[in-house]
């Protein structure tokens, strides 16, 4: 029978994916806010799984925001990345110093 | 028995996804992963009883986000080759830090499971509705006690579009397409906008 752990063990191991690919993918922004997608996702299941197994629905109302500002998030990242992409030709994280000073 | 199944079916899939969506070479394949890794946990969501957050995954998700990182991926000109150069050598610390999240993450896994994490019994105010879905049990809830941050929801997103909109719309001649004159607009009249017709049977409409 599968158990709640069952399900945390899964959302933790997306987790893990999503700051791995947070750290391998350095210099690809848009690889990057897929990572933070996955690590959204994650938290998601888990909310999920915790209100099913519960008896608590709010779990799903939160799930539901959650995914709200993860739209929001991927919205106006991928809108700053095209304008930044539109000035400097390029998207390396690296090349992102015009506020060093 | 299918249950268990679909479960590990799913569960498999799903991580197999996310290691593609950050190991991929090619962003557009890494984008077709994402949206497979959506489709699986909407699937896992769906074991558990959550039909609406599941298919509220897969509309927002994969009919939204998914595509507007697929037309972000394909309109830009983007070298990948050259942002994937640091991808060996980041290798190393990453899987020694996902490694320490992971053996901390089941540390807390395992304590839950023999008893020393107490998660607390839910009041039963938010509990599902008695012979009601899914989704009318959210909407009860969502419309009753949260109605609030559900509206602040909307202004989130209202935000997030007209932000969108604000920071990509190109500032061009006051002539060329897709530029307003909110002076010429307001200087327009019903007179000259539109014409009244009375065409006869058969005839047809001259502009």
């Amino acid at each position: 029978m599968i158990g709640i752990e069952h399900y945390i063990v899964v959302s933790a191991i997306l987790f893990v994916l999503g700051v791995l690919g947070i750290f391998l993918n350095r210099k690809n922004i848009i690889v990057i806010l897929m990572a933070i997608e996955l690590i959204l996702l994650a938290v998601n299941i888990n909310l999920v799984a915790f209100s099913a197994f519960l008896g608590d629905l709010v779990g799903q109302v939160f799930a539901m925001f959650v995914l709200t500002v993860a739209a929001g998030e991927a919205a106006i990242g991928l809108a700053i990345l095209v304008i930044y992409f539109r000035g400097r030709g390029t998207i390396a994280v690296d090349d992102v110093d015009r506020l060093k000073g | 028995m299918i249950q268990t199944f679909a479960f590990y079916l799913f569960a498999v899939l799903v991580i197999a996804s996310a290691v593609m969506v950050i190991m991929s070479r090619n962003p557009v394949h890494s984008v077709l992963w994402l949206i497979l890794a959506f489709f699986n946990a909407a699937g896992l969501m769906v074991l558990v009883g959550a039909e609406f957050i599941a298919m509220l995954l897969v509309i927002v998700y994969v009919g939204a986000v998914a595509v507007l990182f697929l037309f972000v991926v394909m309109m830009l000109d983007i070298d990948f080759a050259e942002l994937r150069a640091g991808f060996i050598k980041n290798f190393p610390l990453g899987i020694a830090i996902a490694a320490v999240l992971l053996a901390e993450l089941v540390l807390g896994i395992g304590a839950y499971r023999v008893g020393a994490i107490e998660l607390g019994t839910p009041d039963g105010e938010s509990a599902p509705l008695l012979d009601r879905s899914n989704i009318e049990s959210i909407g009860a809830l969502l419309y009753r006690d949260y109605i609030f941050l559900f509206e602040a929801a909307g202004i989130i997103l209202l935000v997030a579009m007209i932000g969108a909109i604000v920071l990509t719309h190109r500032k061009g001649p006051k002539d060329a397409r897709g530029q307003q004159d909110i002076g010429k607009q307001n200087r327009r009249r019903p007179e000259e906008a539109t014409v009244m017709k009375q065409p006869g049977i058969g005839t047809g409409v001259e502009l």
